[in-house]
């Protein structure tokens, strides 16, 4: 399978608040490349730019400079609610990816019309009522029975579950995760996590996944990246990642950036 | 206090409060759908009333008159979205700012034709314009004349109308607009154009509004929107509080916040019977309408201090 762009990033740059005493160079010169069906991890410490580079490529502010790719397609003009069309996101806060006032089947109604013309036809139909129930029903958390329910009335792992669900409901170019499942408590982690990995394989999607847990960074995906002070200061592809454990993984994290890494919200588990 | 008195005054209450809750739907629109608290209404209530006025005076049709002031309550409520949304304007205060431009407005268009070009009040007499749609009149008459037929008609055609739009693909995305924002934009609504959209619909259903109550008074005048919001408010929160636990259908709570109007207007001809004084009327309203705004804050309040008690005991 010839390899296609899904992403590119060519140094990109991004200064909140310039000039001012809170200035902060949020990123710093990133390139980044991802080609069909790849699926990286992003790790890094608190500040170094992991959730700014998502947001930077979902458009929710605009780059000093540099190039934003997806699919082909230039992107760095478009407003957020544009460039949706490609992307399928899922936040770290449960509440923000779904309406909670909204009922189940009107949240994936919304998603299965991502980036499409919403005109005066119903907002649902019966067809898809019944798809809704089939892809709820795999979710194995049962949803299936409550689609009429409000979604506020969701754990943070249902709704979390529901937000994947619908980020990949109408196939996004790519995925992604900021953070998804950090604030679930570990056993529902570790299930999103797992739906996580089964959605990227079955639909062959192409994914960018920030994490704290390097455990999980290593063990997912194909290739790993490392940020530190706005930049890409490690990449790691399938091969190098098989051999790499944490330990290693720290020691050159204190190689590339001349720091120690006590940094309590990394997870080293 | 004489009784039968009392049960003279009600179908009046009935009528003006089906007038006022075409009025609360546009304000459940913005206040409950969109999320934000729009002032403008003050404002394009007495729009709608000028406008009425103005071309039934002139000799056009009732109907017609009706459907321009909607068509301009829409443009008055596109300005309050685009000082919100192309300006970054807080929403409250692009609000306040649309409802104040609306005053010289309002004068203005009531103006119309006058060597002043500029009126306060505009008399409807219905002896005069004999084909217009409601009149309180006949407010208190068993025949197909009484306004309240009409009136009710309106409404459920309205709900009816408001039911189909918000159940569309793009009305699904303006309830998302108001829902969450984040993930509105997340599936590709443009949430800037929608809040614009359905600050529109609102204020033209509220000069809709206006421009039958016009008629039905007999008069347009260019304070008869003051505190409009209040009262929408109002209705919109007497309807949660009774019928929101019973109806969770999206056009039974339309229905339920056009009852809450006819309850307002039903206890304020109550009270004012029992002999409270008119010029108290706005006081006694922000008062109550204060109270149930406060409920939900007093609940949860309410709920961490017995959840406190609950650790101490155990």
């Amino acid at each position: 399978m010839a390899e296609t762009e899904m992403l590119m990033l060519q140094d990109v740059h991004k200064t909140f608040n310039p000039g001012t005493a809170t200035e902060k160079k949020a990123l710093n010169g990133v390139s980044l490349t991802l080609n069909s069906g790849d699926f990286v991890t992003v790790i890094g410490g608190n500040g170094a730019g992991k959730s700014t580079m998502l947001n930077a490529i979902a458009g929710t502010f605009h780059l000093d400079c540099g190039i934003l790719r997806i699919a082909g397609r230039e992107v760095a003009h478009l407003p957020e609610y544009k460039r949706a069309a490609f992307l399928g996101r899922v936040f770290q806060d449960p509440n923000s990816g779904t309406a909670a006032s909204m009922n189940i089947e009107e949240n994936l109604a919304l998603a299965s019309r991502r980036g499409l013309p919403r005109g005066l036809r119903w907002g649902i139909t019966a067809d898809e009522r019944a798809r809704y129930r089939e892809k709820l029903a795999a979710l194995d958390l049962g949803l299936e029975t409550r689609l009429s329910s409000k979604v506020g009335l969701l754990s943070g792992g249902q709704r979390q579950a529901l937000t994947l669900l619908m980020a990949t409901l109408k196939e996004p170019e790519l995925l992604l995760l900021d953070e998804h499942t950090a604030a679930l408590d570990p056993k529902t982690a570790e299930k999103v996590l797992s739906l996580t990995r089964r959605l990227i394989r079955e639909n062959h999607l192409t994914a960018l996944m920030v994490t704290h847990n390097m455990k999980d960074a290593l063990a997912l995906g194909n290739r790993t990246i490392m940020m530190h002070e706005g930049r890409i200061i490690l990449d790691l592809n399938a091969e190098q990642k098989q051999h790499m454990t944490v330990e290693d993984l720290l020691a050159q994290f204190e190689k590339v950036s001349g720091l120690e890494l006590a940094n309590d919200r990394m997870l080293l588990v | 206090m004489n009784i039968s008195q009392l049960f003279n005054q009600l179908p009046g209450a009935v009528a003006q409060g089906l007038i006022w809750g075409i009025m609360a739907i546009g304000v459940y629109i913005t206040f409950r759908i969109l999320d934000i608290a729009d002032l403008t209404v003050d404002g394009s209530f007495a729009t709608g009333g000028a406008v009425a006025a103005i071309l039934i005076t002139n000799g056009h049709n009732p109907w017609l008159a009706v459907f321009v002031a909607f068509l301009v309550g829409l443009a008055a409520g596109a300005v309050t979205g685009l000082l919100h949304t192309c300006m970054g304007i807080p929403a409250i205060l692009s609000g306040i700012l649309t409802q104040l431009a609306l005053y010289s407005v309002n004068l203005r268009i009531q103006g119309i034709g006058t060597d002043l070009g500029s009126r306060a009040n505009v008399p409807l007499s219905v002896n005069k314009y004999k084909d217009m749609l409601v009149s309180l009149r006949n407010v208190g008459s068993f025949s197909l004349n009484n306004p309240i037929w009409l009136l009710l008609l309106i409404t459920v055609l309205l709900i009816a109308l408001m039911y189909w739009f918000f159940g569309t693909e793009y009305g699904c995305g303006l309830r998302a607009v108001g829902a969450n924002r984040q993930m509105a934009r997340a599936q590709g609504i443009n949430t800037s154009a929608g809040t614009v959209v359905g600050l529109m619909i609102s204020n033209g259903l509220v000069a809709f509004s206006g421009a039958l109550m016009a008629q039905y008074q007999g008069f347009s005048d260019v304070s008869m929107g003051r505190g409009a919001i209040v009262i929408g408010l109002a209705a919109v929160i007497i309807g949660e509080v009774i019928f929101f636990k019973l109806f969770r259908n999206f056009g039974l709570r339309l229905l339920a916040v056009s009852i809450g109007a006819i309850l307002y207007y039903l206890v304020i001809q109550v009270v004012l019977w029992l002999g409270l004084n008119t010029d108290d009327l706005k006081l006694l309203t922000a008062l109550v309408v204060a109270l149930f705004l406060a409920m939900p804050y007093w609940k949860s309040r309410l709920s961490i201090r017995k959840l406190k008690g609950g650790v101490r005991h155990g």
